[in-house]
């Protein structure tokens, strides 16, 4: 069937909360408004308000609260309009979700699952735009993961949901219009391991989330050439599949990391710090990266396509590579 | 109403050994936190030590009016909230070890005992850290139909955050089974309530948020006991959260860190005389309940309770190195 990356969200939302009573969604504007980019859109009519549950704008109260009532034995999710709105409950996903496990002595885990908005390319600017799941995946206790296709983007929240621990899902804002054909059976997915995308020989093109299309794109266009990149999807942003991406890197000897978080301290520098470590002697070239332009992202269109990463600067680092 | 009043409203018991049990549960609290001080010096207990010395009225008062299935969320100064609670006294002791023994393996320390078995959400040290979970754990109650109450305790610091009022709106919004407690011991580490608040009327302040807020003397284990049955009460019945401000003072510093250099010497001695342990041994001899006997032997149990808590955690096992990592994660098949 034909859908899109929100539409494929909404489902795994709606199949969740049939099967299990203790599952409910939480957020800013997510029941009478639909949720703001339409994810839950007519959930509250099925569900009503108990479930799917509006809350005021208090990022840290709605976020402990969904912590609290995981340790309670429900199963929340919660919806943050922007990872740059979760800064304000910062204090509750690290100093509570990720330590309670580990301060309690193994007594107390909290199963929830916190959905987000990341990402660039709509010309929102600066407060709205960042891609900051690096960031969340340098905090132990924690799993991160960013789905790119519809079958991931169905598929991870029901794992996400039976899984004990915390689990962040990062949704990248420019793809919910994304459409393609989902299997009618389409369900849970691992959230364990890293994907390739497309097979190829010559180069290893990693990718996640928003970045994922652009890098496709990019091997696409390099496939013309003669240039076969193999392109991999992370999917799990933490732990990090780096069995996958090493285990290609070293039949392609050459890789490429693109992230649309910035380059300094970055997942990226994590990755390319990885292949250094565990397959330095299969290089045949030093690991590059094309990362966003180190500048709050800018509103003007023209400004915000040259901050970040494009199927044509994916294309420059494989051709620097001497390919 | 008077405190006689409302100690009449309390459960029929009798009355003086309830008392004892009251006086026995602080005098365990004070003298267990004054070990831990003898325990410091010599380096047995190490990193912050938050001592609830003067307190002690409040959690004792506090958890007397609480049930097993209700649930406890504290902060980083809660040896007595534990001990109250029900935590046993050697498993506190073994967390300020470091010991596996502890009631949480040795991976939390002084500010973060934690306790299954009794619904202790852990010491938060994150000041109004503690204040969503609450606020979660009762929704989740709410939303599950158990008639429990979560007691979450925070000091007066904690009502300059901003966590405090987004979770007194959204309880009360919600209606949800939340006791906060705040415990105004007048200081926020050193930083004195006036210079903190731009309004020091803290139950007015929390009953805007459209809940009821009630001052109580937290130096009278028996008024706090009567107050916090009727807020519990209230909230079991399902009207809604409820705000009780504890009067208290501590009468050490802030942690074993502090010079104390920010409160004078007058004021301190001042709120001493209204020790909580004084103030109810006068009112039990004034009853013709207590004699010198009664508090020596009292003295002796809990002497002997923290004394077997010390040895039995100098003896106890670390936790091994080869399970530093262990719950970060749960241990499941994934």
């Amino acid at each position: 069937m034909t859908t899109t990356y929100r539409e494929a969200i909404r489902e795994a939302i709606r199949a969740e909360m049939r099967a299990d009573d203790r599952v409910f969604l939480m957020g800013e504007d997510v029941g009478r408004y639909g949720g703001c980019f339409g994810v839950s859109l007519g959930l509250l009519e099925e569900f009503g308000p108990e479930r799917i549950r509006d809350t005021p704008l208090s990022e840290s109260a709605f976020v402990g609260a969904g912590i609290g009532a995981a340790l309670g034995g429900m199963r929340p999710i919660v919806e943050i309009m922007t990872v740059n709105f979760s800064l304000l409950a910062l204090d509750q996903i690290v100093n509570n979700a990720a330590t309670l496990l580990h301060m309690s002595g193994g007594q107390f885990n909290v199963p929830i699952v916190i959905r987000m908005t990341t990402g660039a390319g709509r010309q929102l600017a600066a407060q709205h735009s960042h891609s900051l799941e690096g960031w969340y995946a340098h905090i132990p206790g924690i799993r991160i993961v960013a789905p790119a296709t519809l079958a991931d983007a169905r598929g991870m929240l029901a794992t996400a949901l039976a899984d004990p621990d915390p689990v962040l899902i990062f949704e990248h804002g420019g793809l919910y219009n994304l459409e393609g054909e989902l299997a009618e059976d389409a369900g849970s997915v691992d959230i364990e391991t890293a994907a390739i995308r497309r097979p190829g020989r010559d180069v290893t093109v990693i990718a996640y989330g928003g970045t994922l299309g652009r890098a496709l794109a990019a091997a696409e266009h390099l496939a013309t050439d003669g240039v076969e990149a193999e392109v991999i999807d992370l999917r799990t942003l933490r732990p990090l599949d780096d069995v996958t991406f090493l285990g290609s890197v070293r039949r392609t000897h050459r890789a490429v990391v693109v992230d649309e978080g910035w380059r300094s301290g970055s997942l990226s520098a994590e990755i390319s710090a990885r292949i250094t470590e565990q397959a330095f002697y299969d290089l045949d070239a030093p690991v590059a990266r094309v990362c966003s332009a180190e500048v709050p992202m800018p509103y003007a269109r023209h400004l915000e396509e040259a901050a970040l990463p494009q199927p044509q600067t994916v294309i420059a680092a494989v051709r620097g590579m001497g390919l | 109403m008077t405190t006689a009043a409302r100690v009449a409203s309390a459960p029929p018991i009798d009355r003086r050994t309830h008392r004892r049990d009251l006086m026995r549960q602080m005098l365990l609290i004070r003298r267990f936190e004054e070990r831990c001080v003898e325990l410091y010096s010599p380096q047995q207990i190490r990193g912050f030590l938050h001592l609830y010395n003067g307190e002690e009225a409040v959690a004792t008062g506090l958890m007397a009016a609480l049930t097993s299935r209700d649930a406890v969320v504290s902060t980083y100064r809660e040896h007595g909230h534990a001990l109250a609670r029900g935590i046993s006294a050697a498993s506190v002791m073994a967390e300020m070890y470091g010991r596996v023994t502890g009631c949480s393996r040795g991976r939390g320390g002084s500010m973060h005992l934690f306790d299954a078995a009794t619904r202790f959400y852990g010491g938060n040290a994150i000041v109004g850290g503690g204040l969503p979970l609450a606020v979660g754990l009762a929704l989740a109650d709410r939303m599950a139909g158990r008639p429990v109450v979560t007691a979450c305790f925070f000091g007066d610091g904690a009502v300059a955050e901003g966590e405090f009022h987004e979770c007194l709106n959204l309880a009360a919004l919600w209606q949800l089974p939340v006791l906060f407690c705040c415990e105004n011991n007048l200081y926020a580490m050193g930083t004195a309530v006036e210079r903190a608040q731009a309004s020091t009327d803290l139950t007015g302040r929390a009953a805007s948020y459209g809940l009821t807020a009630v001052g109580v003397d937290g130096m009278d284990v028996e008024a706090v006991e009567a107050d916090a049955h009727a807020a519990v009460e209230s909230v079991r019945a399902g009207h809604g959260p409820y705000f009780l401000e504890l009067r208290t003072y501590r009468f050490r510093a802030h942690s074993m860190y502090d010079p104390d250099r920010y409160r004078d010497k007058a004021e301190i001695a001042k709120w001493r005389e209204r020790d909580p342990i004084d103030l109810l041994e006068a009112r039990m001899r004034a009853a013709d309940e207590l004699t010198d006997a009664d508090m020596a032997t009292l003295d002796g149990e809990v002497t002997a309770e923290i004394e077997a808590a010390v040895t039995a955690a100098e003896s106890a096992p670390l936790e091994p190195i080869e399970d530093l990592t262990r719950y970060v994660y749960s241990e499941v098949p994934r």
